[in-house]
């Protein structure tokens, strides 16, 4: 390969390449960041809830009649629903995962005020939301029904048992390696409660918090004007149902608004909507700049194609082969283009040191940089390949006119 | 002789079809790119009660945990307790203040077969109204009295008012609310703050509560809360009393002054109220009482999303690449006319006037970059409303007005001058005469 040479002749017109060089390297800085981004937020995405997500809806009832007997209500209300033929189970909460509204509390070792040594979503369950909820219980046993008591405004002790999340059981107890069965803590400073049963997986209300993963079944049922139904169905059901059991309790009390029908895929759209644009965007913005680094690349080589017919004639003339004029343009554009990436990469890493440090994100994986120079390196090459075809036309005749 | 240059510019864009719609290309895409990220920045980041900004504050007593602060580092809690709210207000120290808080209520509207509905409603003092400068299209706010009479008492939104009574004014009519009936005094023309700046816990991007009632009213029928509550230490058997009594906090306040100068009495007024309820036994925490203008408030809410942030600095540095690419592009044209350039150099031409023809050049291409640019960012904001369909309030986001279309210009022949420069300094420093020799 004739490095030297063109080495040589890239010299004479250091203006030009450097500024190509530098296009390179500043388009790599954004797309190895961008790349890192994407990535971050699409395991955001990926996380599971715990939740038989595909199967699952969530309606609200809002009560406004003065005197309404909340308590017998929402067990009318759930015996409809369990009863529908498709339904698998029903429950009724406070929220649900993914909501982004809900309930959290701190909790403790100890009792006493002070600092709280973790902190934990609530939702209010009956012996019928493990199952409603599809999580997976690892240990211990559900609620039994007489477990499970009613809440309104005027109570404010807590049930003496508990579900939790394994993540939330492994924050209170971090050197546990046996069961968290029977361990005790503390909520509202001094009400003791007992772990009777660990789930596997259950996210908060909250995707964007960072105990995410902590949160807590706690078997009160809410004597409020507010209740919040999940219902999962049997495979396939789900469509079909939601519509029908609408219009069953619209139709079952006129003194109550059901609102807020949502299928667990609504819900989790709504709760990733920025995360999914933000892929959307940046994915968007690395493509288009893929495409205008590649034009102009080809711009400029045409153009040295051009500026450069005679040169090109000549060497024809003194018998240099097609392919070594393609090889010239090609290997041109490759010595720019390592100088770019290489420039690049360091440009790339600068960056997301800054943005970690300023928006706190995740440092980028290894792997992105290389993978991206490698990309860039093969749109360089096709972007020249063209030009480069041109200029092995070039007769040699042209040598031999003055131009 | 600008009108020279002008024909000349032209006639060498024409020359050059591919290249030149390549570089006014770039120069689109890049103020696309920026302009789109930039204005969304601009209509979120905004102040939309800025001409008031030296009258407004924002309330924050320290009643929290002692053991724990609020917020790192020692911040006090962003919103009040009860308690405090009721004490501050009763007090009335400041021209004009202001307790509030979201809650939600059942609309029946009239008509046997009207369906009621569930709404966003903000429980707060009359003073709000005039404080924030709130506009009216029917009626208005009610009065002190009513405040004090916790009496049943409504303004509607405009849009509220569009859809139970057709934009018809409705004032001195009965609303049903949760089958009360309360008495409609006023209806608001359009009123939308971006950010909602009287209460960033809730939502800062979201539309402002469709119905309006007393604070005094609420409280006293225990009206639930559906914004953010917090709570340090467990609330007290009692219910709703236990409830208004305890260290939770849950309400906004605001206060008007005269003018700044009182801002300092206001504050002793403050630290005088919290060393009066220490004697008592609440606020453990060191004196930490705060007074922000909405400037600073929403400064210190942070309410802008970081993920604004990382995308203005990438489509800054997309910009970058666009105006690299037509740096290259212009040099590549320079090149290509040396061979003019040195003839007209030798035939008298001097630098400057080579200069100015090829700035021409370039804030031509510059301009036409800056005009596309304008519609990329349009097709930008709509391909971002687009992605957040889902959220109503996005349309209130994506607004362009005109100081961001003028940026846009301004920023693309900016960008082209600049782009220009060096590849217009290689072209005057070609040499006269030096390419005219057979080569």
């Amino acid at each position: 390969m004739e490095f030297g040479p063109i080495w040589r002749a890239m010299l004479r017109n250091k203006g030009g390449f450097l500024l190509i060089a530098l296009q390179i390297a500043v388009t790599m800085t954004i797309m190895v960041n961008a790349i890192a981004i994407i990535q971050e937020r699409s395991r955001n995405i990926a996380r599971p809830s715990g939740l038989d997500e595909a199967n699952t809806f969530t309606l609200v009832s809002v009560s406004f009649a003065e005197d309404a007997d909340i308590r017998s209500l929402v067990e009318e209300d759930l015996d409809v629903l369990r009863n529908v033929p498709g339904v698998r189970s029903a429950t009724a909460s406070n929220s649900l995962p993914l909501l982004q509204s809900g309930w959290s509390e701190g909790v403790t070792l100890e009792p006493g005020e002070g600092k709280s040594d973790s902190s934990t979503a609530i939702y209010f369950s009956d012996e019928h939301t493990v199952e409603t909820f599809a999580v997976d219980l690892v240990e211990g046993t559900n609620f039994m029904p007489n477990q499970v008591d009613w809440v309104n405004h005027e109570v404010n002790d807590w049930p003496p048992v508990v579900i939790v999340s394994r993540a939330l059981a492994e924050d209170l107890f971090p050197d546990e390696t046996g069961s968290y069965v029977g361990k005790t803590f503390y909520v509202d400073d001094d009400d003791p409660v007992n772990i009777i049963g660990v789930v596997e997986r259950l996210q908060a209300p909250w995707q964007g918090w960072s105990g995410l993963e902590r949160a807590m079944l706690v078997p009160r049922k809410q004597d409020w004007d507010y209740t919040r139904y999940i219902v999962r169905t049997e495979p396939g059901y789900r469509d079909e149902l939601m519509a029908e059991i609408e219009d069953m309790l619209v139709k079952s009390n006129p003194d109550r608004i059901i609102e807020a029908v949502q299928t667990m895929d609504d819900v989790r759209k709504l709760a990733y909507l920025g995360d999914a644009a933000m892929i959307s965007i940046l994915t968007f913005i690395v493509t288009l700049l893929t495409a205008i680094t590649g034009l102009g690349i080809v711009g400029l080589a045409s153009f040295n194609v051009s500026r450069r017919t005679r040169q090109i004639g000549i060497r024809r003339a003194l018998g240099a082969s097609r392919a070594s004029i393609v090889r010239h343009f090609m290997v041109e554009n490759l010595l720019v283009s390592v100088i770019g990436i290489i420039a690049g990469g360091l440009l790339a890493v600068a960056l997301n040191m800054f943005l970690v440090e300023a928006f706190a994100l995740e440092p980028l994986a290894w792997y992105v940089i290389p993978s991206a120079m490698f990309v860039l390196l093969t749109v360089g090459q096709v972007a020249v390949a063209g030009p480069a075809r041109r200029a092995s036309n070039v007769s040699p005749a042209i040598a031999t006119r003055s131009v | 002789m600008f009108a020279y240059y002008l024909k000349l510019g032209l006639l060498s864009i024409r020359a050059n079809p591919a290249l030149s719609s390549l570089m006014v290309a770039a120069v689109a895409i890049g103020i696309g790119a920026c302009m789109t990220i930039v204005t969304v920045r601009h209509v979120m980041s905004d102040n939309p009660i800025a001409h008031k900004n030296d009258v407004l504050y924002h309330v924050q007593v320290d009643n929290w945990n002692p053991a724990d602060p609020y917020e790192d580092p020692d911040l006090p809690p962003e919103q009040m307790t009860y308690l405090d709210a009721r004490a501050l207000y009763d007090a009335g120290e400041a021209f004009r203040q202001t307790t509030s808080y979201k809650t939600s209520r059942i609309v029946q509207p009239d008509g046997e077969d009207a369906r009621p509905f569930t709404l966003d409603v903000r429980a707060t003092t009359s003073d709000f109204f005039p404080m924030f400068d709130v506009p009216f299209a029917y009626g208005a706010g009610w009065d002190h009295a009513s405040d004090r009479n916790e009496e049943r008492v409504v303004v509607l939104s405009r849009e509220l008012n569009e859809k139970l009574y057709g934009g018809e004014n409705p004032v001195g009519r009965m609303l049903t609310v949760n089958g009360e009936p309360y008495r409609i005094s006023g209806v608001l023309a359009e009123w939308t703050p971006v950010p909602k700046f009287y209460d960033l816990n809730n939502n800062p991007y979201g539309a402002p509560e469709q119905l309006y009632l007393p604070f005094s009213h609420a409280v006293a029928n225990k009206f639930s809360r559906s914004g953010n509550t917090s709570c340090w230490k467990p609330v007290e058997d009692g219910g709703f009393e236990a409830f208004l009594a305890s260290e939770c906090i849950w309400i906004q306040m605001w206060i008007e002054l005269g003018d700044a100068s009182q801002k300092q009495d206001y504050m002793r007024f403050l630290d005088a109220y919290v060393e009066e309820q220490k004697q008592l036994g609440r606020f453990p925490r060191p004196l930490n009482n705060r007074l922000h203008t909405p400037a600073e408030w929403l400064e210190y809410q942070e309410v802008v999303d970081d993920t604004v942030g990382i995308l203005l600095s990438l489509a800054i540095l997309f910009l970058v690449v666009c105006l690299l690419n037509t740096i290259g592009l212009l040099l590549a044209k320079v090149m290509r006319r040396a061979k003019d350039i040195s003839l007209r150099r030798a035939l008298g031409a001097s630098k400057a006037t080579l200069f100015a023809q090829y700035i021409v050049e370039a804030g031509m291409i510059g301009t036409a970059g800056g005009l596309l640019g304008i519609a990329m960012t349009w097709l930008g904001l709509r391909g971002i409303e687009h992605l957040f369909i889902e959220y109503d309030f996005i349309e209130h986001l994506v607004r362009m007005d005109w100081s961001m279309v003028l940026l846009a210009v301004f920023l693309a022949v900016l960008s082209a001058l600049g782009a220009a420069l060096y590849p217009t300094w290689r072209a005057c420093n070609i040499t006269p005469a030096s390419q005219l020799r057979i080569q």
